[in-house]
């Protein structure tokens, strides 16, 4: 976040004492995009709040927690890739997973699809790549995760 | 219904400071970078020197993964090769540094590194079948 910020000041002082009208445009073209964005953004910020509200991370741990083998993968895949956990929660919680005796492979597949795949998200997804593009992104990053924690369970 | 409205302020203020300024710096790149540069470095032509620079600019920036999309219409729209898109996007959601310190405080440096090295694989993968099935009639939008 910091980082973020000084690196827009740095960049817009430096762009105004280059160019004011083209610092000028830059801003006007972030605008719109960022308008544009916006209510898409706000529909699916609402869809995050209902499911965290639905479903608290205690349950996704407790519930992958007595799961285990082809079933507990699979199930991680799809709980991972419907939740949209931030990753400054997602480790912690990926940790106490860990230490209540979920596999590494579990884990794995869990946080990939976390990070990956974003079924709350397609809506806006869809919107900059179209359906099939979108779509096709999400199925192979599932199977993806899958793999990515198989081969991660290989070191274990 | 509260903790609802609750949990949607809390996510409303992260973006609120973060989308604008990313934005900020979009509309920035995107009046200051010539086409000309994006498209001979990660356009058609581009090679295994495209995904690398891809990679690294996805990996130092911070943020969920739907924050990468204006990000992947500017780059499109300067003409970068669909493959490098996707790449992009593996990159930004499996890679980004700003998150290493967490995963390896959580989960130790073997996991780290293995993880990484696996969906460094997978999504470089995904990037040449999504290019090989929507290559040609593949298109970003604005996100309108």
């Amino acid at each position: 976040m910091q980082i973020l910020i000084i690196a827009a000041i740095i960049c817009l002082t430096l762009s105004f004492f280059v160019n004011r009208q083209k610092t000028v445009a830059g801003i006007k073209r972030g605008t719109i995009m960022f308008l544009k964005l916006l209510p898409a953004l706000l529909f699916v910020l609402f869809l995050v709040s209902i499911f965290i509200y639905l479903v608290p991370e205690k349950v996704i741990v407790e519930y992958l927690g007595a799961r285990s083998g082809a079933l507990g993968i699979v199930t991680a895949a799809l709980i991972g890739s419907v939740s949209l956990i931030p990753g400054f929660v997602a480790f912690p919680l990926a940790g106490i997973m860990v230490s209540q005796g979920v596999s590494y492979t579990v884990v794995a597949v869990f946080i990939t699809s976390l990070m990956m795949v974003g079924a709350l998200t397609l809506p806006l997804e869809i919107k900059y790549f179209g359906k099939k593009a979108a779509i096709m992104r999400n199925i192979l990053s599932f199977f993806g995760a899958i793999v990515i924690g198989l081969l991660i369970g290989m070191f274990y | 219904m509260e903790q609802i409205i609750i949990n949607f302020l809390m996510f409303l203020r992260e973006m609120i400071v973060l989308l604008p300024l990313m934005f900020l710096l979009i509309g920035l790149f995107d009046v200051w970078v010539p086409r000309e540069k994006i498209e001979r470095h990660i356009g058609q032509g581009s090679g295994l020197a495209g995904m690398f620079w891809v990679i690294l600019l996805a990996t130092v920036q911070p943020g969920p993964l739907y924050g990468a999309f204006p990000v992947a219409y500017i780059l499109y729209s300067k003409g970068a090769r669909a493959r490098n898109i996707f790449i992009y996007l593996g990159a930004f959601s499996c890679m980004a540094i700003p998150m290493y310190a967490f995963e390896i405080g959580f989960l130790g440096v073997k996991f780290w590194f293995l993880r990484l090295i696996f969906s460094l694989l997978v999504f470089v993968s995904i990037g040449f079948i999504m290019e090989r099935c929507v290559g040609k009639d593949f298109k970003v939008r604005e996100g309108e």
